[in-house]
């Protein structure tokens, strides 16, 4: 005889989506760094600013005025004007969006070749593997200022050329992180398993190996925003980057330098900007290593 | 006699050991070295021996997850090691694997339904139409409910995760599977159930098993026939019976004696065989037979000379031993040193 026992308990019908979990898990470690929030909070305000900023500047940022040249910070120019009297509020604005589109399509250009050179690296390994990973380390023995310097001269100086060779000097750094995480997944057993069943290598690679190595390509490119744009900023400062009259935050602050005793903020404000944009992507890139690694708690 | 499925003939698995700054080839481990044995259509051969005897890179080798150094492989009249990677990738439905563990061996982001999909997927056996209900006929025959299908890996025990696994080997409807330790990592009353699930797929599906473990019980209830390996090499081929209860090499006796006994009384007692010393390494494996470093009954001449496998007239057919003083320690005549 069978008897029906009803226990109380709920006994859901269907669990949720371990990915679900792990990013509502990751939501809830993330809110819960300070740093982390107050980097995210500045990015997404400098990704507004640099959206619509442009249309609601009081000056437009190349317009000169030689008159009121040199100024200093006013209720009518808020962070003074430079040399050609021009607005620097207005030239930062504008300069904002250079400044992302910069660090975003150059970690976008390396993130994409490194993540393909590293999977390829760790997963067929041998002679391929030893071949790219040379090729990497002679990439990451120049210093990285210096090797985007001679790829713009070797391109030429302007914006799109910067983007290239702050790309260039970042896929070194992809690639060995995704070479060390697609050995470690190659190894699992249900990798075998698939492959056993007859699947060629881009599926393994695409829909087994790449969803298992994301975590540490997007703390990754977030640092790496924070680089690219430092060594951008580094190469338009002396005149291998952006060109006149781009409002690039680092050839500013070199206009700037001209003045330093005279008008300080000139060259100071940008140079504020710049490592606020930078400081903001490196807490918030912190802050998702935190929340991302397994190992720490709370 | 039933047809020969698959024809191991002398596989070598060397893995080079990479050292020095250019990375040369230092040395190998020599893993498994020259290993032949046959397995026929619907019988379940079990490979046993301690562990890093080369047993599960057998398994490997044959299913070309690493790639053998050299040797033959010949699956239904068909050699595998000569086919090009996409001609292999489709022979792959007729050769499929259980892993040990089951935590591992399937991905932890996909449903059950995925996985399976997955499979019909690559080897495409199913139209798209008719997969549901695949999936759970599949479902079924494991003893899995259709109904978990939409459920994640972590829902399940290790038990039924095994399922899972075997549910995937099965849905490309292979010939051989190999079953790589597939019951270890199980508590044993779910281990002589997935063991029992195993021999009536078998029945209804007519496969063939490479049963590979180290549970002597298991091998023992599971196979028709046992390949004991030590270090790289088969030292002792047989029927399962013929082999538990006439075992000639000095290792599978060793090896059998370490069985426990259910019922320790002094008449059941049997004498145990304790050896000497570890296995010794492969990168550098002993001359002569490799089995002579720890063999009570080891002489000069088994420094030397290598063991082949051989039949005495005593014995079974098909059952053979690499000793060299296999007939004379079975008649009492070569005694052990200690």
């Amino acid at each position: 005889m069978r008897e029906e026992v009803n226990t109380g308990a709920v006994i859901p019908k269907t669990a949720p989506n371990p990915t679900l979990v792990k990013l509502t898990n990751l939501w809830k470690k993330l809110i819960k760094n300070k740093s982390a929030v107050i980097g995210g909070i500045l990015i997404i305000l400098f990704i507004l600013i640099a959206f619509i900023g442009p249309h609601f500047t009081p000056f437009s940022p190349n317009t000169q005025n030689t008159v009121n040249k040199l100024a200093t910070p006013s209720s009518e120019h808020w962070f003074g004007t430079d040399h050609l009297g021009r607005d620097i509020f207005s030239r930062i604005i504008h300069g904002m969006s250079i400044t992302l589109y910069v660090g975003f399509f150059s970690v976008l250009i390396g993130t994409t070749i490194g993540v393909v050179l590293g999977i390829i690296s760790g997963y067929y390994g041998g002679k391929i593997d030893t071949v790219i990973m040379r090729l990497m380390d002679i990439l990451l023995a120049f210093p990285g200022i210096l090797l985007a310097l001679a790829i713009v001269s070797v391109l030429g100086s302007s914006t799109e050329n910067l983007i290239i060779a702050v790309g260039i000097f970042s896929i070194p750094v992809f690639a060995r992180i995704v070479r060390g995480s697609t050995l470690a997944v190659r190894k699992l057993e249900y990798i075998d398993a698939i492959r056993a069943l007859g699947a060629n290598d881009a599926r393994i690679i695409f829909l087994h190996i790449l969803p298992n190595v994301t975590s540490p390509i997007i703390v990754q490119a977030t640092l790496s925003i924070a680089t690219s744009i430092l060594t951008a900023s580094g190469l338009s400062f002396i005149g291998m980057g952006a060109q006149p009259p781009t409002p690039e935050w680092g050839a500013m602050l070199s206009d700037g330098r001209n003045y330093m005793w005279d008008a300080p903020h000139v060259a100071t404000i940008p140079g504020i900007a710049i490592v606020v944009v930078v400081l903001a992507f490196n807490l918030f890139g912190d802050g998702l290593r935190d929340a991302l690694d397994p190992k720490m708690k709370n | 006699m039933a047809k020969e499925l698959l024809k191991v003939k002398d596989l070598k698995q060397y893995f080079p050991i990479k050292g020095g700054m250019l990375g040369r080839t230092v040395n190998h481990v020599k893993a498994v070295d020259g290993v032949s044995f046959n397995v026929y259509e619907g019988e379940t051969v079990s490979v046993v021996g301690e562990s890093g005897c080369g047993k599960s890179t057998t398994g490997r080798a044959i299913l070309r997850l690493d790639e053998p150094t050299s040797g033959e492989v010949e699956f239904d009249g068909e050699d595998l090691l000569a086919l090009s990677k996409k001609k292999m990738r489709k022979k792959r439905k007729d050769l499929q694997v259980i892993f040990q563990d089951p935590y591992a061996s399937i991905n932890p982001r996909q449903t059950v339904r995925q996985i399976l999909e997955e499979a019909l997927d690559i080897q495409n056996v199913v139209p798209k139409a008719e997969r549901g209900k695949k999936i759970a006929e599949l479902m079924e025959t494991v003893g899995l409910g259709a109904h978990q299908a939409d459920r994640f890996p972590h829902e399940f025990s290790g038990g039924q995760r095994q399922r899972i696994g075997i549910a995937r080997a099965l849905s490309v409807d292979p010939k051989l599977i190999i079953a790589d330790e597939a019951v270890s990592a199980l508590d044993v009353s779910i281990q002589a159930q997935v063991i029992n699930l195993m021999k009536k797929l078998q029945r209804e599906f007519s496969l063939t098993y490479l049963f590979i473990a180290h549970d002597l019980g298991v091998v023992r209830h599971i196979s028709d026939r046992v390949i004991v390996m030590y270090l790289g090499k088969i030292v002792e081929i047989g029927d399962t019976n013929s082999i538990f209860d006439n075992p000639q090499h000095p290792y599978t006796k060793a090896l059998l004696s370490a069985i426990p006994v259910p019922d320790p009384e002094p008449e059941h007692k049997k004498e145990r065989v304790i050896l000497q010393g570890d296995v010794p390494s492969p990168i550098d494996p002993p001359t002569g037979c490799r089995f002579h470093t720890r063999c009570p009954f080891a002489t000069d001449k088994c420094k030397v000379d290598v063991p082949e496998l051989r039949s005495e007239d005593y014995m079974k057919e098909e059952h053979m031993a690499a000793c060299h003083y296999q007939k004379e320690i079975e008649a009492g005549t070569h005694t052990a040193k200690y």
